[in-house]
């Protein structure tokens, strides 16, 4: 066994020498689009390997500082004290409230949401739909998307414990695709035709509405290093925030500032 | 009302006969789904090359080769590790507090659970030796979980080893070692590959613990230190999210198609076991 | 010479066998530095009868996920068993040879399927019927139960068909002899004769049960709250690791540590009783 763990620690040893490319780690909303940036600049870039890594926003944001990770993902605003980092946004992400299509409803107040996700609300039918008890799905404790959402909408309030908890945006899509009762959150690009964006007081959740600010719900995405990028890590940052990259970005979804496209 | 003894039986056997059938197809349902609905998404191409935008095209070659890497790693450190600790209790000691606190132990490992292998794996493996999420991390937290597996085959395949073949090595003066290597390990053999052989069906299912260890990232893995994505683990993925409901369904059904063949192969090896002890 | 070879080659399998103890010990070591912070910090009993689990909040009590496990366990025992224990008598005293030579491999084979396959047929079938034939919002403890019980089937047949095989043939003979039916030998003779290793089975598949993470993971629901009905949504202390291991750091994943600590517990119980059982049948 000490020979056993002898050479691992050896192994281990070689490993990090040999160990080369960018590892992108963090926010499993922002990993899909990583993923997307990564085959694109590989494809570009022949030689260079990028390996994207999920574990939620605040491991991103850990393992950058660590350097565990070249490039951390985030897809929630950083604490201040997260802010000493060096950080960019790639892009904004919208976050829909989501409904089963055969369901009558189709805009919702802050309020009537918030009230649905405190158990306030437990019946379709007090909000004018048809007489069913309402599923409601949230994020786990530690996701970027349920921590958005906690601070967009929820405001302080706490959100049901009797809330049914999904551990990705396609699993929360999924299940609000097969149950005409439930109501959920999602990436505002992952929302298909099986499933119904909720009008947030009258305004439907699009990417215009976001950009003009009129659609509350959004996040950025945020790229985080420990220190000021360079070499391989500034090269990859700078091509998701050239013209290119951020075309991709709006064509997978995201919201990009239009600076550059 | 007393039934009697006939009816009785009568009612018992329908039932019996009854709770069989429906189990027998419950799983012919089970595995046909997956197979039917998968089946026709393997093609070469879906097995030969890699996978494209998070997998929803392309092939899954590069969750082939992770899943082979880490099984590989797995066996070649639990193997020698499972058959050697079996040698030392069938062979070395007598039954004693040795063996006994050692097949407790065994019997301990054998009960944990894999999301606790992969939490040990994630702190031991991933963040104590800095080996990352990586083959070789996923490898070893797989190791160590098959290992009892592996202990408990070969303790029963060298003791089932018929006696006369210690005491012939023994009377023609062969030393212990001699014994284990020329008399009792080639006729443990079998048994003792099956226990390997269960131990790679046991890493190839696997999820939790590989999750938690190996990584999720879809690359082709390049390196025993490189992250990797298994075929269970893709799967998990694919259907979890709704990338690829036909790829999910043909990764499945490749997963089962393994499966089988494992299963069959042990299958044989311990059958021609049995027939040769006896 | 040739002794001194000999010696160092029995040392060798020594180490090699203390692997297995190391192994043990390290896996509890590391877990339990992980974990005993955060039950020290909250204190046991709040830790264990805790009723809130909020990480963000430093709420961590994790007592509706013990329900939430038991409960599934113990569904998954009621209706696993029995269907497992008919299973081993059907293979052993009642199916053709030629019939048990196909379905005792076939059940082995329901031991190897992948435990998300489970959970994603328990998502496409199991799920949906409970949604529109019983209510409630399908993903719930008694989709779990059932998908447990599928997947613990094999561990209880195959242990329990082998103590009912490893019975002295007098017994059943004894007992037919004395003019007894062919049912009334096998309730009366052989079931209570393989008492203990069925017994033990049926711990070590509760163990499998309490211990299973992907598949309940998809078909529980994971809730946080106590579960009121077979029909509500609950969530499992594996579940609870297995949802948030992803995203946790701090204080949060050394509480999915402190979960893990509890699971072991539970399950060296088990692991406990099932040995205790088997040392008893022996004796």
């Amino acid at each position: 066994m000490c020979a056993l763990i002898f050479s691992m620690c050896l192994l281990s040893a070689c490993g990090n020498k040999t160990k080369a490319g960018i590892i992108v780690a963090g926010s499993t909303s922002v990993q899909p689009f990583a993923e997307a940036l990564a085959e694109e600049y590989m494809h570009l870039n022949p030689g260079t390997l990028i390996d994207i890594q999920g574990g939620g926003s605040s491991a991103g944001v850990m393992a950058a500082k660590s350097d565990t990770a070249n490039v951390g993902m985030s897809s929630r605003e950083l604490t201040t004290e997260e802010k000493s980092l060096w950080y960019v946004e790639i892009a904004k992400d919208g976050l829909a409230v989501i409904i089963h299509p055969k369901n009558p409803i189709a805009n919702l107040t802050m309020e009537q949401i918030r009230g649905i996700y405190t158990a306030e609300i437990s019946n379709w039918g007090e909000l004018g739909g048809s007489n069913s008890s309402i599923h409601v799905i949230t994020r786990e404790e530690g996701s970027g998307t349920r921590s958005a959402f906690e601070s967009l909408v929820m405001g302080g309030a706490e959100i049901t414990p009797k809330a049914m908890v999904q551990d990705s945006n396609g699993a929360v899509r999924q299940l609000v695709e097969d149950d005409p009762a439930a109501i959920g959150f999602i990436s505002l690009g992952l929302v298909n035709d099986k499933v119904k964006a909720l009008e947030m007081e009258g305004i439907a959740a699009s990417r215009e509405n976001i950009i003009n600010g009129s659609y509350r719900l959004s996040r950025p995405f945020l790229f985080v290093t420990h220190t000021e990028p360079e070499g391989d890590t500034k090269k990859f940052i700078d091509f998701t925030l050239s013209a290119e990259g951020q075309r991709l970005l709006a064509a997978e979804g995201l919201i990009t500032t239009g600076k550059e496209s | 009302m007393r039934i009697s003894p006939k009816k009785s039986q009568i009612i018992a056997k329908t039932l019996i006969w009854a709770v069989a059938v429906i189990v027998i197809l419950l799983l012919i349902f089970i595995m046909a789904y997956i197979l039917v609905k998968g089946l026709p998404t393997l093609s070469w191409q879906f097995l030969s090359e890699v996978p494209r935008d998070m997998g929803r095209s392309g092939g899954i070659l590069s969750t082939i080769v992770s899943t082979l890497l880490v099984t590989v790693v797995a066996v070649v450190v639990a193997t020698p590790l499972g058959v050697g600790t079996a040698f030392y209790l069938t062979e070395y000691t007598r039954e004693g507090r040795v063996t006994r606190i050692i097949r407790f132990c065994a019997g301990a490992l054998a009960a944990i659970p894999s999301i606790v292998y992969g939490l040990f794996g994630f702190i031991f493996f991933v963040i104590y030796l800095k080996l990352g999420w990586s083959v070789i991390s996923g490898g070893l937290t797989l190791g160590v979980m098959i290992l009892p597996t592996i202990i408990r085959t070969s303790e029963d395949a060298i003791r089932a080893v018929h006696p006369m073949y210690r005491d012939v090595s023994y009377s023609l003066g062969g030393t212990k070692w001699q014994t284990i290597v020329g008399a009792v390990a080639p006729s443990a053999l079998p048994g003792i590959i099956t226990g390997v052989i269960l131990g790679i069906g046991r890493c190839v299912a696997e999820t939790a613990a590989v999750i938690l260890t190996a990584g999720s990232a879809l690359r082709m893995p390049t390196s025993l230190f490189s992250p990797a994505r298994t075929m269970a683990v893709h799967f998990y993925i694919l259907a979890r999210e709704g990338i690829s409901m036909e790829r999910a369904y043909g990764t499945a059904a490749l997963l089962i198609v393994f499966i089988l063949i494992i299963n069959v192969a042990a299958n044989i090896l311990l059958n021609k076991f049995v027939a040769k002890g006896r | 010479m040739n002794n001194l070879k000999e010696k160092l080659i029995g040392n060798g399998f020594f180490l090699i066998a203390l692997s297995t103890l190391s192994v043990l010990a390290l896996i509890t070591v590391f877990i339990l530095i992980e974990g005993v912070p955060v039950i020290a910090k909250v204190g046991l009993f709040n830790f264990i009868f805790g009723m809130k689990w909020a990480p963000s909040q430093g709420a961590f009590g994790i007592f509706p996920m013990i329900v939430g496990s038991v409960s599934v366990t113990v569904g998954a025992a009621l209706l696993g068993v029995p269907t497992a224990i008919c299973c081993s008598i059907f293979l052993t005293e009642f199916a053709p040879p030629a019939v048990s030579k196909i379905v005792r491999p076939a059940i082995q084979l329901l031991a190897g399927i992948p435990s998300v396959v489970y959970g994603f047929w328990g998502l496409t079938f199991i799920v949906p019927a409970i949604r529109n034939f019983l209510g409630g919002p399908g993903l719930s403890v008694l989709a779990g139960s059932i998908i447990l019980a599928i997947m613990i089937l094999p561990t209880i047949v195959s242990i329990s068909e082998v103590s009912i095989l490893a019975l002295p043939r007098q017994y059943k003979e004894g007992s037919l002899a004395l003019g007894a039916t062919h049912w009334q030998t096998i309730r009366s003779v052989l079931l209570p004769a393989a008492k203990s290793g069925i017994m033990t089975s049926v711990i070590l598949g509760m163990g499998r049960a309490i211990g299973e993470t992907m598949a309940v993971i998809m078909v529980l629901g994971n809730a946080v709250a106590l579960p009121k009905s077979i029909l509500d949504p609950a969530r499992t202390l594996t579940t609870n690791i297995g949802i948030e291991m992803g995203y946790a750091s701090g204080e949060h994943q050394q509480a999915l540590f402190a979960t893990g600590i509890v699971l072991l517990v539970i399950i060296m119980l088990l692991n406990s009783a099932a040995q205790l059982i088997v040392q008893r049948g022996r004796d």
